[in-house]
Order: structure tokens, then C-alpha cells, then sequence
């Protein structure tokens, strides 16, 4: 017991001093990099890593750990990302957004704290838009929750997947453009490339470390409810339904935890997805970015959150950068216009994720999370006995 | 006995699927402080009975008590309604169909009849997770871990309930390493966490050599008496059946052919033609 607990403490002290140092490195990067250098990819691969890390962590939440399969994330994420942005286009640029309507919402978050708070109320208002947006997407999840939740397995999985392209739909019909602007994208709102931090005079950059810390601060949040009597309860509706209900686990309730969680953090990250891209569009919001999520959280290992932030970092890493040269005619030294076209790099990314699959059958990490990789083997008690 | 208080009461339960009524007219008391056995053929309804009694299943027809409340009830409406076969159908006039959970929370726990252990998960995390309906806590207070006092008090009650049952020395190994008879145990263990009043057993024994049977009806016994539960068990290795119950139930195709003490259930004809007999050449 007390081995358990001293042992319990220091992986989370591991953990935590892991976390502590990427955000100094990534906080530091910013400064060290500018956009137009050559390793300025590494900064948009942070960016937008640290999105889809949330994004899949949020979504193991729910098909990993609770063992619900859904594919309505890009519905949520674009809920989130249209709540954000509508609440943080500063007054003077709504008419030029909303160039077809009459926009309906005319007030900024942001732009009203500031003007009490100064800098700070910027920030505040920004946090305070990330939350709205989380929990607009909660409450929609909720809503579909209600009857969705009692399918199981595929069929869930349909109904989410068809939850997602009704809300892209709608949020592209005309008749509510003067809130969503229609099929036009919201631009001009609180971005990630204008985040700064002033002092004595310096400029400090904080273009990445923001959607980074987000996602930091989002994951943990996860880790902590996945480590919780609740997580333990998610997990055991995972592994046997009826044993759980037998053992006095409400299962409506528990799902419906989970799903509206897990959608909470969608939410947020379809927000910091809008914040890192600066705009944000409904067409954007395709099924296929479920897919790609859930590819993330296959390929780092279902039920392990580390996994799939390690998988989101290298899903974004190989698709963005270090594959781009197959689609530009020169890849690794090799020139040949012919062969790496348009669309090449594609091939290669899906074989690369074949392969992967095929080898490593439970994912990068399989159900193993950070603290792990740095206790030792369990000795085995008969090995020791015999030796 | 008979002024003891009535802890399970079942009335007319008829439990009928598509044209198949697995369970007829089944009418049965347990009362306090007793250990009830139900015993019968394969395929006479036993395990439908308790999925009945646990909320697993809505029965079509009749009603069931704990604790002197009414905790299910049905009656053969809508499309039942016509193809109703069982007896006793305009009896009961309300529905009540509760899900296991809320009747786990009442005091009934159970175990099952192929053991439903998480497998995933280690001995303690097992019990550990039972607990998980005695909170007060919410998704926020747990996940910020303002509920650490009573998250300790859960794992204190729990390592003292490992140690009851024996198994202290295997809790950080997976529920499914651990060999057959002590995944059983652990199964029980499970339920008693859950703090009930009424605990059910499907086949305890199923699968386990006479020692380890033997073993197990001591392990029974031992926790009707630590635990204070009144227990409901069907099972069909006789010596522990007639060791350990008060009482006897015994099904025949869904029916009840017949129930009381050890020594007449094991004098009754009926009894004999229908199950025990055939088990009697099978042991010798």
C-alpha cells in the first residue's frame, strides 16, 4: 500500500517535470524561431500537433477509454470553433466578415474586457471564449447524448458520424448566415499569430506556446478525470457493460458523462484550431478530420493518452513537413517532377500507416502511458525463487 | 425461521421470450439472515429467475419485493398482451423496471454465472471500482481530487476486504491471471464491496474440484456470518447445496416442482424423477 502510493507519486512527478520542461522548450522555440526560417515548420507542427493531441485525447476519452465508438468529433470541434470565433471578431471588422449578412452578434469578449483590463482583459476574454466554446459543444453533445447513447457500437458510430455532417449542413445554410456567415469563413478574430507578451519593452512571441499550453492544460485535465473513481468507472463499462451495471454503475449517466467530456474538449479544440489557423470555415470540418483523429489515436495505441500524443505530433510532423518534399518534385535529395506529384505524398503516408499498423497492432504506446517507459520491469517473483 | 422478516419476496413471475416461457408462475421467499438455494435441470429457468430478480431482464408477468417494497413489476401488455402463454396475467396492473444499478444500490449485488471479472484491470482496481456507487463525489471534486479522504477510506475498506477473502497477496495482479477458484472468489468479493444486503450467487461452484468446492462452501458460510447477508445461490454441486442451505427452491422447466428443507427436498419424488436422481448416479 504504501510502495503503491510513494510509486503513484512520483509518476506523477515524472509526469509533471516532462510537461514542465516541453512547455519552457516550446516557449523558448518561440522566441529562438521566426515563421519564414527553415525550421519554422517546426513551429506550425507544434501549432497545430497540440491541437490534434487535444483532439485525440478527447476522443480516447470516449472510443478508448469508455469504449463508446463515436465519430462525431469534427461536428463538435466545429462547434467549438464557430463559437470562438464569433465571440472574438472585434467590432470594427464585423461588417467586413460578415460582407453578405447583417451580423447578429455584435459584441467581442475580448475587445470588452480589454477595454477595462487592458492586456489581461485580452486574455481573460480569449480563455473566457475557449470555455464558451467547450461548453456549447458539451451542451449539444448532451442533447444528442439523450438518444444516441442507447445504441451500441456501429451504430452509434453511424448516428455521431451523421450528428457531424448535419451540423456542417447547417452551419452553411444561408438562412443563418447572419450568425454563422453562411458557407463564407469567420476570419479576423482573437489569432494565435498576434498573441504577444510585453515586457519592459520586448516583444515576446507567444504564437505557439498559447495553442500549446491549451492543449497542456486541456490533456491534463483529461488525465486527471481519467485517473479519478470515474475514469475507473469508464473503463469498467468498457471492459463489461452488464459487470458494471450489476456493480451499481448507472450506465446512461457514466456515458453520458463521458460523451459530453469528451465533447467539452473537442470543443476547446476546435476552438485553439480556429485560434492557430485564423480562420474558421464549416467546410473545413469534414468527416475525413474524424477519421484523421481517430487514426492518431489507432496509431498511438487505444487507451493510452500519451500514445496519442505522441501520434497527433508525428500524424501532423509527417503530413505537414517531413513528407511535403513528395508533393514539390524534391524529396530527400532525390529530383523526380514526375513521379513525386501532387497527391504522392498521400501514397506513401497511407502505406506508411499500413505498415504501421500491421507492426505495431496496439499502437506506438499500446495501453502503456509516459510514467511507464521509466519504471523497471516487474521482477517475477518464481524467476527470482529459482535463481 | 417463520418470524423472521421477508428480505426477497417474488410473486407469479412468468418470464416469457417470443413463444419460449422460461421461467412460470414462480412464487418464492427468502427471508432474513437465510441462505435460499435454487436448484433444477439445465435449462430450468435458474438463471433467467435471478436476471429477473436483479433487473437484468423485465419480467412479463409479476412482481418482485426486497425489503418489503415493491422494486419490479410488470404485466403482459402491448403486443404480449396477445401471445401472453403463462398464468396469473391480469394480476398485476403497474410497471417497474429499474435497471441492475438501481437495484445494486438497494442491497442486492450479485456474481455471475461465467465469471464477468474486468479483465483489464488488476484485483484491487476490481473491488476498488465497486465502490465507485458510495461516492459522494462529482466529476469535478474527483477529477481536482478534493474527494482524496474518501477516496482513501474506499481503498482502506477494500485492502481490509482483500484480506477477508484472502486474496491480499495477488491484489496488483490482473483480475484474469489469477487461477479459477480465486477468480470466483474475487467475484464474490466484488459484490461484498458493493455492501449489500442480499447477495446472489449463479453457480459459485461451477467448474471447481471437490476440494476446492469444499473450500468454498466453508468461504459462504463464513461470510454470511461476517458480512450479515442473507444469500440466494443456485448451484447444482448437491453436497454443497445440502451443506450450507436453509431452504430449497427447485425448477423444472420454468416451473416449481417443489421447495423446503434439505432433508425433504432430497426425500421429495418429484424431486428425484427430475434432477436428483440423475445426479446421484452421476456422483457414484
Amino acid at each position: 500500500m504504501i510502495e503503491n502510493k510513494s510509486q503513484k507519486r512520483k509518476n506523477a512527478w515524472i509526469a509533471f517535470l516532462c510537461v514542465l520542461a516541453f512547455l519552457a522548450l516550446v516557449f523558448c522555440l518561440d522566441q529562438w524561431i521566426k515563421p519564414t526560417d527553415k525550421l519554422g515548420m517546426l513551429l506550425i507542427v507544434l501549432q497545430k500537433g497540440s491541437v490534434y493531441a487535444l483532439a485525440a485525447v478527447s476522443m480516447n476519452l470516449l472510443n478508448g477509454y469508455t469504449g463508446l465508438f463515436s465519430l462525431g468529433h469534427a461536428g463538435f470541434m466545429l462547434l467549438g470553433a464557430y463559437t470562438y470565433a464569433i465571440f472574438t471578431i472585434p467590432d470594427k471588422s464585423r461588417d467586413a466578415v460578415y460582407q453578405y449578412f447583417d451580423a447578429a452578434i455584435r459584441f467581442s469578449i475580448p475587445e470588452k474586457l480589454s477595454q477595462h483590463m487592458g492586456g489581461f482583459g485580452t486574455a481573460l476574454g480569449v480563455f473566457i471564449a475557449l470555455v464558451l466554446a467547450g461548453l456549447v459543444a458539451a451542451l449539444m453533445a448532451w442533447l444528442i447524448g439523450l438518444p444516441v447513447l442507447r445504441l451500441k457500437s456501429d451504430y452509434l458510430a453511424i448516428a455521431t458520424l451523421g450528428f457531424a455532417e448535419i451540423i456542417r449542413a447547417v452551419f452553411q445554410w444561408s438562412k443563418l448566415g447572419p450568425i454563422t456567415n453562411g458557407s463564407n469563413l469567420l476570419k479576423n478574430f482573437a489569432r494565435a499569430s498576434k498573441f504577444k507578451l510585453e515586457i519592459a519593452g520586448t516583444k515576446l512571441s507567444l504564437s505557439t506556446f498559447v495553442p500549446v499550453l491549451i492543449a497542456t492544460v486541456s490533456i491534463t485535465l483529461i488525465v486527471l478525470i481519467v485517473n479519478s473513481t470515474y475514469g475507473r468507472a469508464f473503463k469498467a463499462i468498457r471492459d463489461d457493460e452488464v459487470a458494471a451495471e450489476a456493480m451499481g454503475i448507472n450506465l446512461a449517466k457514466h456515458k453520458m458523462i463521458a460523451f459530453v467530456t469528451s465533447s467539452f474538449f473537442a470543443g476547446v479544440a476546435g476552438a485553439t484550431l480556429a485560434m492557430v489557423l485564423s480562420i474558421a470555415q464549416a467546410n473545413n470540418f469534414k468527416s475525413a478530420m474524424t477519421y484523421e483523429i481517430l487514426l492518431m489515436v489507432v496509431l498511438g495505441g487505444i487507451g493510452s493518452i500519451t500514445g496519442s500524443v505522441i501520434g497527433s505530433l508525428l500524424f501532423v510532423a509527417a503530413s505537414e513537413w517531413w513528407l511535403r518534399g513528395l508533393d514539390s518534385g524534391k524529396f530527400l535529395g532525390i529530383e523526380a517532377p514526375n513521379i513525386f506529384r501532387n497527391g504522392f505524398r498521400l501514397v506513401v503516408f497511407s502505406v506508411i500507416i499500413m505498415i504501421v499498423v500491421l507492426f505495431f497492432r496496439e499502437g506506438i504506446m499500446g495501453e502503456k502511458e509516459l510514467p511507464d517507459l521509466f519504471r523497471k520491469k516487474k521482477k517475477d517473483p518464481a524467476k527470482e525463487a529459482q535463481s | 425461521m417463520s418470524e423472521q422478516k421477508t428480505k426477497l419476496l417474488v410473486e407469479h413471475v412468468t418470464m416469457q421470450f417470443g413463444g419460449v416461457v422460461a421461467v412460470n408462475d414462480l412464487s418464492m421467499e427468502v427471508r432474513e439472515g437465510e441462505i435460499v438455494a435454487i436448484i433444477g435441470p439445465n435449462g430450468a429457468g435458474k438463471t433467467t429467475a435471478f436476471n429477473v430478480i436483479t433487473g437484468v431482464y423485465a419480467p412479463t408477468n409479476g412482481r418482485v419485493s426486497f425489503d418489503g417494497e415493491c422494486v419490479v413489476e410488470n404485466y403482459p401488455h402491448g403486443k404480449m398482451k396477445k401471445s401472453y402463454l403463462g398464468a396469473n396475467g391480469d394480476m398485476f396492473h403497474e410497471i417497474k423496471e429499474p435497471t441492475p444499478d438501481k437495484l445494486t444500490a438497494l442491497g442486492m449485488a450479485r456474481t455471475f454465472q461465467n465469471i464477468r471479472l474486468w479483465k483489464s484491470m488488476t484485483v484491487f482496481d476490481n473491488i476498488l471500482i465497486a465502490k465507485h456507487m458510495k461516492r459522494s463525489s462529482n466529476l469535478f471534486s474527483a477529477a481536482f481530487r478534493f474527494n482524496s479522504a474518501e477516496e482513501a477510506r474506499h481503498r482502506a475498506e477494500v485492502m481490509e476486504l482483500l484480506r477477508v477473502v484472502g486474496l491480499e497477496d495477488e491484489k496488483d495482479d490482473l483480475a484474469t491471471s489469477l487461477p479459477y477458484g480465486k477468480q470466483r472468489r474475487l467475484e464474490i468479493a466484488r459484490a461484498l464491496a458493493t455492501e449489500p444486503t442480499l447477495l446472489l450467487l449463479d453457480e459459485p461452484a461451477a467448474g471447481m474440484n471437490p476440494q476446492e468446492t469444499g473450500d468454498l462452501t466453508q468461504f459462504i458460510a463464513q461470510i454470511r456470518k461476517d458480512f450479515n447477508v442473507t444469500i440466494l445461490l443456485i448451484e447444482h454441486h448437491m453436497d454443497l447445496v445440502m451443506d450450507i442451505s436453509d431452504r430449497i427452491y427447485v425448477l423444472d422447466f420454468g416451473r416449481l416442482i417443489a421447495h423446503g428443507t434439505p432433508d425433504e427436498i432430497q426425500r421429495n419424488e418429484k424431486v428425484i424423477d427430475a434432477y436428483l436422481g440423475v445426479v446421484e448416479d452421476a456422483e457414484d
